[in-house]
């Protein structure tokens, strides 16, 4: 068993919560792993990206090969087609819908989108609203994951696991919250797959 | 045993607090920066006592830990790469010295400078100082190197490098930990003028350090660090080091490519296993994050020897990171690729966050600026440098740390007129206060901007040296007090800001304004904490 996992947005946006919880939910099924992410400058509102390795034999390179990832989870749609030559022919994009608008030049979204649907297997989620709905924007990006969840190779009771024991400090009203993000965000891929 | 997931940085913390250390000592720099952060949020760090305050620089850093070995005792002393260059002076120096309780210096390089401004290979710096060096190949091996580098140290009495890149440095894997040592008692060196350089000492020093080689190359070919994997087809034979294993193992884990494999982890260089490899195979392909170190000293000047391939022939890129991809296309095998970026993509670079204090000072520099015909402004390592991209292009030059003022004042003296300093308040007690004192001493007509955002920003918010004491520091080496100027970065005083810029640009003299105004990060985060406690 083995996913490699590209995740994307701009520095600033918290990718680093999403490979946390899948990383945890990992480690908790006895699985072997390995995350590089990007520190300094490019946090500053550039792109950054995360590899996640995750297996059940020894992982050697900390990086994923290019057109070897399984998936790439974006919490921005312009950042989501930035790692496309690493996404293998028959890999997910599961990236969210909102636009994060930084520089002077950011393409029109139906152009982006227009790529993003172009993708053979791709999910396209407005997680914003949806976790506005369930009560904060700030649970966006456990919607995403919910969203790539149901193609990962882990049990979903270890994603809920990892979201029970990374949040559990910040109480029980944060980790319900995650925890209803995590399945909206599930519920809407397996509508829209 | 209890297994964590650490970054690779994190692991060579883990592994020196476990290990017995008294004291890590560091300035910020991306990606050495969560090394020390680890030790400071440890639990276990603090209640061992372990000094870990933030250093001026990386000279101090490193002379700080050589006199914490000097009592006896196990230190660390971190930087970035470039860093290394700023100690290079005690460094160089306390292999001559050597040490007395263990002493580590790490050094994080950045190939493909993410986040620097060169991509220099700290391994020059080990060879050059003759003493042995570590380069890990994941974080395990980070992890028990801090044992085994400290142990290594204490056995020859001389400090030791350990040479570690971005991927290595910011990379998450399990570790497994071991049994915590215990610290080290105060103990000073049996001989007295061990750590005397005076001439006559410091010649029998260089004797000892040489002598003592072949024991360092004979503890390299024992390391459990360096080992040699044979293969049957002789064709070609691989030596890699540090990371770049990683790659070359992803790449031929599942094929039938079976060439033997040095994997080297210890320097100075195993000679017999390097001499193995090299009788035993037709042509050797090195594999070496960084520079071409070890390929040019395999090759020699002439290469008249076997073929090496690597990053001298164009087997690899010559510069830059290695990647799996790389590898591969190096090995022979097929490189793969999925769908190109399309064109709608456009760049993302860094950029001032929203509501930064260097904006409005860029903003209000530029327009004092308006009307003067020749000027430059020449700036310096940080957040800050971010000004030199549209819409700011504020700054004409980003060199060293501190190279900001003392270019200012070279600048000034050759005729310049505005010249113009911008520095952060952690880049000016790092290696500014000794150029404004330069400048004060010639009375060179410049204007120093020290960007007070109360905080090391670029690295993620750690306390600066200076904190507080800025003003005094100027008054102290001689900047006249009408002549230090507070302003606040804020758009609603830009009128008032632009015309206290004019006036210190015309005094024929060192005048020093200071933008104070805290970073948006660290007051969000401060902000954040309050929350959290109502």
């Amino acid at each position: 068993m083995r996913n490699d996992i590209i995740i994307s947005g701009v520095g600033g946006q918290g990718i680093v919560s999403i490979s946390a919880i899948i990383g945890f939910a990992a480690l908790d099924a006895g699985l072997f792993l390995k995350q590089s992410e990007v520190h300094g400058m490019s946090q500053r509102g550039g792109d950054v990206q995360s590899h996640l390795r995750i297996s059940d034999k020894e992982i050697y390179s900390d990086l994923i090969p290019k057109g070897k990832a399984d998936m790439i989870i974006s919490v921005e749609p312009m950042e989501s087609l930035r790692y496309l030559p690493w996404l293998s022919a028959e890999g997910w994009l599961v990236t969210n819908t909102n636009p994060f608008i930084n520089i002077p030049d950011y393409p029109h979204i139906d152009k982006i989108m227009a790529e993003i649907k172009s993708v053979k297997n791709n999910i396209a989620i407005d997680a914003d609203t949806i976790a506005k709905e369930i009560g904060s924007v700030k649970a966006a990006n456990v919607v995403i994951l919910g969203a790539a969840s149901p193609f990962l190779n882990l049990p979903y009771e270890k994603f809920q696991g990892a979201i029970k024991f990374i949040f559990g400090k910040k109480g029980d009203a944060v980790v319900n919250l995650n925890l209803a993000a995590l399945e909206a965000g599930r519920k809407f891929s397996e509508k829209n797959k | 045993m209890r297994k964590s997931l650490l970054l690779g940085d994190e692991a060579i913390a883990q592994g020196g607090i476990d290990a017995g250390l008294s004291g890590i000592y560091a300035y910020p720099g991306t990606p050495s920066t969560e090394i020390m952060e680890f030790v400071q949020h440890s639990k276990q760090a603090k209640e061992l006592n372990i000094q870990c305050t933030w250093s001026a620089n990386e000279k101090t850093a490193v002379e700080a830990a050589l006199g914490m070995s000097f009592t006896g005792k196990r230190a660390m002393a971190c930087m970035k790469h470039v860093g290394l260059n700023v100690a290079a002076d005690p460094f160089i120096n306390s292999a001559f010295t050597g040490v007395n309780g263990g002493c580590i210096v790490v050094s994080a390089d950045d190939p493909s400078m993410h986040s620097s401004q060169n991509e220099q290979d700290s391994r020059f710096y080990g060879k050059f100082s003759l003493i042995p060096f570590l380069e890990p190949a994941n974080q395990q091996e980070a992890y028990d190197m801090a044992f085994y580098g400290f142990d290594l140290s204490e056995k020859y009495k001389l400090p030791v490098l350990m040479r570690i890149t971005t991927r290595m440095a910011h990379s998450r894997a399990g570790v497994q930990q071991r049994d915590i040592k215990k610290q080290n008692n105060l103990k000073l060196p049996e001989d007295l003028v061990q750590f005397v350089l005076l001439p006559a000492i410091a010649r029998k020093k260089y004797k000892k350090l040489l002598g003592v080689q072949p024991l360092l190359e004979k503890e390299s070919e024992e390391s459990p660090f360096n080992f040699y994997k044979d293969g049957s087809d002789k064709k070609l034979g691989i030596i890699t080091c540090g990371i770049a294993y990683n790659y070359l193992m992803e790449n031929i884990q599942n094929t039938n490519l079976n060439y033997p494999v040095l994997k080297i982890g210890q320097y100075p260089l195993p000679k017999k296993m390097i001499e193995k490899i090299y009788n035993e195979c037709e042509e050797i392909l090195v594999i070496e994050e960084g520079m071409p170190f070890v390929e040019e000293m395999l090759k020699g000047y002439l290469a008249k020897g076997k073929t090496i391939k690597g990053r001298l022939d164009g087997t690899l890129p010559r510069d830059g990171e290695l990647t799996p991809n790389l590898v591969a296309v190096a090995l022979g095998l097929t490189d793969t690729k999925g769908k190109d970026v399309p064109q709608v993509v456009v760049p993302r670079p860094p950029s001032f966050c929203d509501g930064c204090s260097h904006s409005d000072t860029y903003i209000a520099l530029n327009e004092a600026l308006r009307g003067y015909d020749k000027y430059a402004v020449f700036s310096d390592i940080g957040c800050y440098t971010l000004g030199a991209l549209p819409p700011y292009n504020a700054i004409n030059s980003c060199v060293d740390m501190g190279a900001s003022i003392t270019m200012a004042k070279g600048a000034a003296d050759g005729g310049l007129h505005p010249s113009v300093a911008t520095i952060g308040d952690s880049t000016f007690s790092h290696s500014g206060i000794t150029g404004l004192l330069d400048a004060c001493n010639s009375r060179s007509q410049v204007t120093i901007f020290i960007l007070d955002n109360l905080t090391t920003a670029m690295t993620g918010g750690q306390d600066t040296p200076g904190f507080g004491k800025i003003e005094e520091i100027c008054k102290g080496v001689g900047v006249e007090l009408e002549h230090i100027r507070v302003i606040k970065p804020l758009k609603n005083q830009h009128e008032t800001n632009v015309k206290i810029i004019k006036e210190e640009i015309e005094y024929k003299g060192v005048s020093v304004i200071i933008p104070r105004r805290e970073c948006i990060q660290t007051l969000n985060k401060k902000n954040k904490e309050k929350f959290k406690n109502k």
